[in-house]
């Protein structure tokens, strides 16, 4: 697996079981191997783009908000996006609260609205820091959270899957869905980081002479 | 399935043990109390998928608000900090 380092690196015993378990099932005719590289590839390219979607929407059409904070996964078939076996709860951003999402037990997350999670996400660290130290975390990701809003971490730690609804950046009036869709990150959306605005170069004043 | 005994609001304790599996309560949750937040529905007992079995009844299932003090001795954050998790109704004690 670590070919990339141009070392020899024997299998783990989890690599070697899964490489076992695979060339058993296309032994026996189960699956084949061009079925396996065509859904990794699907996986692979998926990115975060449906769930900013189903954000920039909740923004600009509060019935839906309404709809997503209810039930995430109808939410999610409202705008044609397929989640079979998703169940889905969307935690909203406020002025009072800020939500961030893990999963200590291993690597939950709602990978077909925001593609495969990062690599940070599925780390030891990341894992049990994010339920004892929050903030200090959060800090690191370079999100400073003030001490009157409240921190809500949720633990994906069973059958349900989470997003997090974070809040629509001041200077955004008028702007169209799409455009919206284009602020909101994969980070923002585990509560990592929150969606703002491109900063704009300032303009260099003129210098006195 | 047996119904589900709790309902959003109620305060609950989450059963200290240390059984072998695959067991999808944290140990770091186990003997703390918090309050029921909403009811997810009902699952297959994980433990019982795990070994194969069809995990039926399936188990209410309950996301549980914790406080954040309450769960970390010297927690460094704000008094209104909290975690929440989902709680099989078999880890909740009677």
């Amino acid at each position: 697996m670590k070919q990339e380092t141009g070392r020899y690196e024997p299998y783990n015993y989890f690599q070697l079981m899964e490489v076992s378990l695979r060339e058993l099932l296309v032994e026996k005719g189960i699956v084949t191997e061009d079925a396996i590289a065509g859904a990794m590839a699907v996986m692979r390219a998926r990115g975060p783009e449906r769930g900013a979607a189903m954000v920039a929407r909740a923004w600009t059409d509060p019935a839906y908000k309404a709809r997503l904070l209810e039930n995430g996964s109808r939410a999610a078939e409202e705008l044609g996006f397929e989640v079979p076996g998703l169940r889905l709860i969307v935690v909203e951003n406020t002025p009072e609260t800020h939500n961030a999402i893990v999963c200590t037990l291993c690597s939950c997350y709602p990978r077909i609205l925001l593609g495969l999670p990062p690599e940070w996400y599925k780390s030891k660290p990341y894992r049990s820091r994010m339920v004892r130290e929050p903030r200090k975390v959060l800090a690191e990701f370079g999100l400073k959270v003030p001490a009157k809003v409240q921190i809500r971490v949720h633990d994906s730690n069973a059958d349900m899957r989470y997003m997090v609804l974070p809040m629509r950046p001041a200077g955004t009036g008028g702007w169209d869905e799409a455009r919206l869709a284009g602020l909101v990150t994969r980070d923002c959306l585990i509560g990592v980081a929150v969606p703002t605005l491109p900063k704009i170069p300032k303009k260099p004043k003129p210098r006195k002479s | 399935m047996p119904d589900a005994r709790y309902r959003a609001g109620d305060k609950v304790r989450v059963r200290k043990a240390a059984p072998l599996g695959h067991v999808r309560t944290p140990y770091y949750i186990r003997g703390h109390s918090g309050v029921v937040e909403r009811v997810c529905g009902a699952f297959p007992n994980p433990e019982e998928l795990a070994q194969q079995r069809d995990g039926l009844p399936a188990q209410p299932l309950y996301r549980v608000r914790f406080r954040q003090r309450d769960v970390w001795p010297g927690y460094r954050g704000s008094r209104d900090d909290v975690i929440e998790l989902e709680i099989f109704q078999h880890w909740i004690e009677p």
